[in-house]
């Protein structure tokens, strides 16, 4: 049993440690501010507009910026025998991909919504509103690793892949941000009745990434060991 | 060298252990690679796999560590996950990371502490080498680096694809010292070869015209 806890850590440990080494942490933190800072470009330099529209436009920002940084989850392991080496542990297939996640989880995730309240500061959004927007993104967050993880295993044996694993994990993408961004509106109002509201909306999150987390592993472990065959 | 054929008098692997091939065949797509393949190994026995490119060595080593799947034919073998190692042309090494942290994250695949390590690169002939990053080594270094699986959790079945490939002549002696060692302590090895290999005790030949 310590065994298999040892190496479940030693892999999501290595999976973080070459997140960072490799610059893809500071590559998605980048293309967050990179895309927050354009958006007023865009859409005009309105406070108001840029208010309004700051919750659901960090979640689309940060879905994006999860997206680019799927690409190489599991291919760069793929392409050099790293996972051949991962199959002949004695841990199933199956923990050694969520292993993998949990570090992605780490190493990409919490950097990013870690980055949210200061982007969320560029589009002029009100401070009280950022502990609820940080709490959905963290409830909702494993839900869009796993389904990224999903369309990156699809995708793993394909060269340039990106967009084909971005095409795959769309939809799954749609009822967490559907719920992400009510539970960030919600909590824009103010009131009484509305913090349950908000409470119901991050419990959705959680129950989809609670699913997510439950099926995703085999659905991964299942392409990618058809991808190496 | 001593000191290698020392190293696994600690491991004792069962005496009762086999692998043992039934009339394994292999398709890659459309085109059949091999078919009709028997061997039979025991404790202590090494089998050298030749054969001309394409013949399906590699093939046959990934069906063994259970990699790719059998086309036909049946196979008993100690269970990959636990009992085999397998060194194959892709070595999974990270370039990002230096010589003592692939080696503290091999130790810790095979479920020992970081420790375990330490002295791992004088053996390997990369001593004071610790902070070196992979991506700078030559493929001979990284071939011995990978050598370190074999030494840090003893497992009874190894599979090596090209063993001694980019190896200067001190590399080659290690690894025919290691596979001694190992075979002695009751271990057996199934390797792929164009060269011939000092420990093998038996050959067999892919895509032997009939």
């Amino acid at each position: 049993m310590t065994t298999q806890r040892r190496i479940f850590a030693a892999i999501c440990r290595q999976h973080i440690r070459l997140s960072w080494r490799n610059g893809q942490t500071v590559l998605a933190v980048s293309f967050l501010f990179i895309a927050i800072t354009l958006l007023p470009f865009g859409l005009g330099p309105e406070l108001k507009l840029l208010r309004a529209l700051a919750p659901g436009l960090l979640w689309v920002v940060l879905a994006i910026s999860l997206l680019t940084s799927l690409e190489r989850l599991f291919q760069a392991d793929y392409e050099d025998g790293a996972l051949d080496r991962l199959l002949l542990v004695p841990l199933s297939f199956e923990a050694v991909v969520l292993a993998k996640l949990l570090g992605h989880y780490v190493a990409l995730v919490l950097p990013l919504i870690a980055a949210v309240p200061l982007a969320g500061l560029l589009l002029n959004i009100e401070a009280a509103r950022l502990p609820i927007l940080v709490a959905a993104m963290l409830c909702g967050a494993p839900a869009l690793v796993m389904a990224g993880g999903i369309g990156a295993a699809l995708a793993v044996s394909v060269r340039r892949g990106g967009l084909l694993t971005v095409l795959i994990a769309m939809p799954f993408y749609v009822p967490v941000l559907i719920f992400g961004a009510a539970a960030a509106r919600a909590g824009l109002q103010g009131g009484v009745d509305v913090a349950v509201d908000v409470g119901a909306y991050l419990g959705v999150l959680a129950a989809l990434s609670a699913a997510s987390l439950l099926l995703a592993p085999f659905a991964i472990a299942a392409a990618l060991r058809a991808a190496l065959r | 060298m001593a000191e290698i054929e020392n190293l696994f008098s600690k491991t004792q692997h069962a005496r009762d252990a086999q692998c043992q091939a039934e009339g394994l065949a292999c398709r890659r797509g459309a085109a059949l690679v091999f078919e009709d393949v028997f061997f039979h190994l025991t404790s202590g026995q090494a089998l050298c796999v030749r054969g001309a490119n394409g013949s399906g060595k590699s093939s046959l080593l990934r069906q063994l560590a259970g990699l790719l799947p059998l086309a036909a034919g049946a196979l008993t073998r100690p269970d990959p996950h636990k009992y085999t190692h397998y060194l194959g042309h892709a070595d999974g090494l990270k370039a990002a990371l230096s010589i003592g942290e692939t080696l503290a994250y091999e130790a810790a695949l095979a479920g020992q502490g970081a420790d375990h390590a330490a002295d791992l690169t004088a053996r390997l002939g990369l001593a004071g080498r610790d902070w070196q990053y992979v991506g700078d080594l030559s493929a001979g270094q990284k071939r011995r680096l990978t050598l370190a699986r074999l030494l840090l959790d003893p497992r009874p079945l190894w599979l090596l694809d090209e063993p001694m490939t980019a190896l200067d002549e001190d590399g080659r002696a290690l690894v025919g010292a290691l596979a001694k060692a190992h075979l002695a302590s009751g271990g057996m090895i199934i390797a792929a070869s164009h060269e011939p290999l000092g420990f093998a005790n038996a050959e067999l030949v892919l895509g032997a015209q009939i």
